[in-house]
């Protein structure tokens, strides 16, 4: 199947579309929650909590004997919420900072799934099979069912997102300061981390336990390249997430047997990087061009000001005078004089420049020029 | 009759891993004062401020706000935190920084409207920095954080403002300004609680002082207790300064 081929097929097929259909509605809710977490400096928080919730998947289907995934996803929900708390009791309680804390309950929560997980596969039980698809995740077994709880998961943290967005705003920016001003700080907090933790479960059927925290992160930090608006941040990374989840799906359908979410989450992380590299405010691309056309500018202005302190000592500011004598000046070329004129600062005739009234006009701004007030 | 202090602090002590930060409190800031309080780094300053704003926990000790329980009558302080305590690099700009400040009154759920951004653009006037309402915050120079920090206490309309060194790596320009500014609030009868770190200006700047070393040393007015004496008992060397008499 070729790119073409899948998009004529999305509008035909059933199956494709569903998929299509929820790795789009799950990278959107992970670009806006992912936006959280990023601006909250927890980035790797969505890392621990992914893989906090192994356990418990195992453990639903120890418990119920069935591979029902809602029942899973419910004890991912709960398990990855346990990590999620003992992360923050272990920063509170103890003097551990809080990488530490991650670093301890993503491992000893893996280390544990992992565990549940052999000790299920060494099982008679039919059923087992398959459970280790979480650790990747699989696309292509998501159903109607999965996609319609995404979409109503989704739903619920845009309406909580637009209730409390001032609440959300204030205390990612300055937390101390809310708490002056009477706000819960710790429900807020809890509010928001408990959409993060049902934003990666709602993902690990699909991206899997150790993709899901680039799903989260990579749309955010894109979009945050693009604007200085939280808003415009925050809608910015849900489109780029759902354009990672419809572009990786597409590109792992048309490619046979190659899995979705790692696609998914590298068609993400080229977004990242065509961010870092050419978004107009922050990219690296632009502030380099910015960085040299200032300096060709100073230079120019530089060239300007010896060219002024030579010609205010003359009754006519246009006097000529030979270029030859700007050779004890370094700086100067024959593109930067015609660039000079180009202004028209000066004129150029023959060996000799002379200053034009406006390039005077100019140079003497630059001696009283104000300087840029703190 | 009781007097009523703009705060009144009874017993307080905080502690850090065990280790005292603030022993033993007492303070009363009367209204309408423009009150310094010095000390040597650790002294804990700031943790005074915080701990008389609820957000860290004290292991002992009340805070009352004029004669009421601090809970009671949030609305009537504000707080400008040290500059360095927030990411200024967030994706917002100055005059949405000065909203904050209306959030507490609107409560929760409701958003800022018509009347707060009328509010908040008057504050941001009041500090000098109207026309730079929509820039982001992280093109802002230091001393013009500060502003903005400023200008999100004074649209709380508060009685009784706490500020956590405002002069802290400002020119000098700015510094004058946000002076002044403080000096306009005591004549209306606010009263405000700066932890200040220059000696040199208390006399100029302040007519209530609070020496801070973990204990506090001495509380009073400017002219009749910041000498030499306290000075030494509280950064444990003779410090002198030249006092503006």
């Amino acid at each position: 199947m070729t790119i073409t081929e899948y998009f004529q097929l999305l509008f035909t097929d059933y199956t494709l579309r569903t998929i299509t259909l929820g790795t789009a509605v799950l990278g959107a809710i992970c670009g806006m929650l992912g936006s959280f977490a990023v601006l909250r400096k927890q980035s790797l928080l969505g890392d621990a909590i992914s893989h906090a919730a192994l356990p418990g998947i195992a453990l639903a289907f120890l418990i119920t004997g069935a591979k029902d995934t809602n029942v899973l996803l419910l004890g991912a929900l709960v398990s990855g919420l346990i990590g999620t708390f003992w992360i923050r009791g272990i920063t509170k309680k103890t003097h551990l900072k809080s990488d530490t804390a991650l670093g301890l309950i993503l491992s000893l929560f893996f280390g544990f799934g992992m565990l549940l997980l052999t000790f299920i596969q060494k099982q008679p039980n039919a059923n087992q099979a398959g459970l280790d698809k979480y650790l990747f995740g699989q696309a292509a077994t998501l159903v109607e069912k999965d996609v319609t709880l995404m979409v109503i998961v989704t739903g619920i943290s845009l309406v909580i997102l637009l209730l409390f967005w001032k609440e959300f705003k204030i205390l990612l920016f300055d937390a101390d300061y809310t708490k002056t001003l009477g706000f819960n700080t710790q429900f807020i907090d809890i509010l928001i981390t408990f959409f993060i933790v049902l934003a990666i479960v709602l993902g690990l059927q699909t991206v899997g336990v150790v993709l899901m925290s680039a799903m989260l992160l990579a749309p955010a930090a894109a979009a945050r390249q693009w604007t200085n608006s939280l808003g415009v941040m925050v809608f910015l990374a849900a489109i780029f997430g759902a354009f990672s989840g419809v572009v990786g799906t597409a590109i792992s359908a048309s490619e046979n047997n190659l899995s979705t979410g790692p696609v998914i989450v590298l068609v993400a992380t080229v977004f990242v990087l065509v961010s870092f590299i050419f978004s107009p405010g922050r990219g690296l691309l632009f502030r380099e061009i910015r960085f040299r056309s200032n300096r060709r500018d100073l230079q120019l202005k530089k060239t300007l000001q010896f060219m002024y302190s030579i010609a205010k000592n003359h009754q006519n500011i246009s006097h000529p005078h030979a270029i030859k004598i700007l050779n004890n000046f370094h700086g100067f070329t024959k593109k930067s004089l015609k660039e000079l004129e180009e202004k028209q600062w000066i004129t150029l005739e023959g060996q000799q420049w002379s200053l034009t009234q406006h390039g005077y006009e100019e140079a003497q701004s630059l001696y009283t020029q104000k300087p840029n007030h703190d | 009759m009781k007097k009523k202090f703009a705060v009144q602090v009874d017993d307080l002590t905080v502690a850090y891993n065990y280790k005292p930060v603030l022993w033993d409190i007492d303070l009363e800031v009367p209204e309408g004062v423009l009150m310094a309080i010095v000390g040597p780094n650790g002294a804990g300053k700031s943790t005074l401020i915080k701990s008389i704003l609820g957000i860290i926990k004290p292991i002992a000790g009340s805070v009352t706000i004029l004669g009421k329980p601090y809970e009671k009558q949030r609305k009537l302080v504000a707080y400008v935190p040290q500059k360095g305590s927030v990411d200024w690099d967030f994706p917002t700009t100055a005059i949405d920084v000065v909203m904050m400040g209306t959030y507490g009154s609107l409560g929760w759920i409701k958003r800022p409207g018509q009347k707060e951004k009328k509010a908040s653009l008057e504050a941001l006037e009041k500090v000098g920095m109207l026309s730079f309402k929509n820039r982001q915050i992280s093109q802002l120079s230091g001393g013009q954080q500060q502003r903005v920090f400023l200008a999100r206490a004074l649209v709380q309309n508060a009685s009784i403002y706490f500020m956590d060194e405002p002069f802290q790596g400002v020119d000098a320009t700015t510094e004058i300004a946000i002076i002044n500014i403080l000096k306009e609030l005591r004549k209306a009868g606010k009263t405000l609680v700066v932890v200040h770190h220059d000696l040199q200006t208390v006399p100029e700047y302040f007519d209530w002082v609070t020496f801070l070393n973990v204990k506090k040393i001495a509380a009073g007015p400017v002219k009749e207790i910041f000498n030499d004496d306290n000075l030494t008992k509280t950064y444990g060397i003779n410090y002198k300064v030249a006092i503006n008499k």
